[in-house]
């Protein structure tokens, strides 16, 4: 594991001594990130094996053997400081000579290259790339030996944190996932709100991408939060587009079904039929130069929901219901379904 | 096709980081108009277009779109940029027209994506 070339060990060297500008920040990846976030307390092995320095080479070839291990630190029993490295080289060099008795003080190297425990792991890989040694002792604080780092404990660690920012998603899945078991009542439902304002382009699918992450996490599947996020990200971007005062939108998740209730105070709509065909559009040349305005909005609802209703009076106002049913075992909020359980239907 | 290769062979430049490059595209859909693209795109496409708003990554998002990629050399905003970081949604850009984008990537074997429209 130890000679094994990663790609960690060039990453800080190719930054070495040179500003970061924008465009390279954006080509760092999320291992060369982490290696700048986890410290080296994180990822190094700290169940050490060490040995005092009044044991001889013969121990040294006990402990190693003993601990599949390649490297012993030699640290002094009183003071607890590191005072030499003994590595399977040295161990060779004194077979070499036939002199196993000796006293390992005689073969371990003294000039040692260390790193501190509470370093970023950047440090360790400068020092990696540029010594060409396979294992760094890691001391902490107060100078006493802390652990061991090798070139596999780095790979090993930023694997975990990679997995780590995946499990963190999953648990938040799991958990919500079963929200309403353990909540006893005739008929649960959690309720989302969210105001639109009018004329937010910035925040515009802001409601509706928190509502997709919500149904994602109470264990929808894929098909459904993707139907459900659709529609409601075109009555969020109507709400924006043509009211005077913006709305609200008002979701109720109940293990079967879902209900979206979208309502303004205005305008209203001239003749709901008209604004229900497909092509039909009364935005202005701004808001189609923004993508919108096509006249899909109405009839992409109706398409996504399993029923809609809209109704408007002009002056009063507009509100839309949709609402969205599950079928057969898929539930939300009352157990987890897993993931990957049922991909979309489109998947080809 | 997965996303690594695609920018290789589109002459792309990566502008999100933190974006998984692995992903598999199944096919492709090229539209300016965000309601054609909910109303027709079909899961795991890569979307060619030529608005830069962060309305595109909204859009992107709620149809499980797999990339975007900015035609004729078009970059967008750092707002747009931003709201794709946070999503893990990578974009792309090209030097390529929409029409040259759209054969290239039809003959390289990508399917359309483009469920056509109908009640």
């Amino acid at each position: 594991m130890n000679n094994r070339d990663t790609n960690f060990d060039q990453s800080p060297s190719r930054f070495k001594g040179k500003i970061i500008t924008d465009e390279m920040a954006g080509k760092i990846t999320r291992v060369e990130e982490l290696a700048y976030i986890l410290k080296i307390s994180d990822v190094m092995s700290s169940s050490l094996k060490t040995l005092s320095p009044d044991h001889s080479m013969q121990d040294v070839l006990v402990t190693m053997r003993e601990n599949r291990i390649s490297g012993i630190p030699i640290v002094d029993d009183d003071s607890h400081a590191l005072l030499g490295m003994v590595s399977t080289e040295d161990l060779i060099k004194c077979l070499a000579n036939q002199d196993i008795d000796a006293n390992l003080t005689k073969y371990m190297s003294t000039k040692l290259v260390t790193v501190n425990s509470f370093d970023y792991l950047t440090e360790a890989l400068k020092l990696f790339a540029r010594t060409g040694l396979g294992r760094l002792p890691v001391l902490d604080e107060n100078g006493t030996l802390a652990g061991i780092l090798t070139k596999g404990d780095v790979t090993y660690g930023l694997l975990r944190a990679l997995e780590h920012d995946y499990i963190e998603e999953e648990v938040r899945r799991y958990r919500a996932s079963h929200l309403f078991e353990d909540i006893e009542s005739d008929r649960s439902s959690l309720i989302l709100r969210y105001t639109i304002e009018h004329y937010d382009f910035t925040h515009g699918g802001s409601a509706s991408s928190k509502i997709k992450r919500a149904l994602l996490r109470l264990g929808a599947n894929a098909q459904l939060a993707r139907r459900v996020g659709i529609g409601i990200y075109e009555a969020e971007m109507n709400l924006i587009i043509h009211t005077t005062h913006g709305g609200t939108i008002h979701v109720e998740i109940e293990p079967h079904q879902i209900s979206v209730y979208v309502w303004d105070e205005g305008p209203g709509i001239e003749d709901v039929d008209m604004a229900m065909k497909p092509g039909y559009s009364t935005a202005t040349e701004e808001i189609r130069e923004l993508g919108f305005g096509a006249g899909m909005g109405l009839p992409n609802i109706a398409r996504c929901a399993d029923e809609m209703d809209l109704r408007s009076e002009l002056g009063k106002g507009t509100h839309l219901t949709m609402k969205f049913f599950l079928k057969g075992e898929d539930v939300v909020g009352e157990g987890y379904t897993g993931k990957g359980k049922k991909e979309t239907e489109n998947d080809a | 096709m997965n996303i690594k290769n695609l920018i290789k062979f589109i002459d792309g430049d990566l502008l999100t980081k933190s974006a998984d490059l692995t992903r598999e595209i199944k096919g492709g859909c090229g539209a300016d108009l965000m309601s054609d693209v909910l109303a027709s795109i079909q899961p795991n496409a890569v979307l060619l277009t030529g608005l830069c708003n962060p309305q595109v990554v909204r859009t992107a998002q709620m149809s499980d779109v797999a990339a975007i990629i900015f035609v004729r050399g078009k970059k967008p905003p750092q707002e747009t940029i931003d709201l794709a970081n946070e999503e893990g949604i990578p974009l792309i850009t090209s030097p390529f027209g929409m029409f040259e984008l759209s054969g290239r990537l039809y003959l390289a074997g990508l399917p359309s994506l483009e469920q056509p429209i109908s009640e």
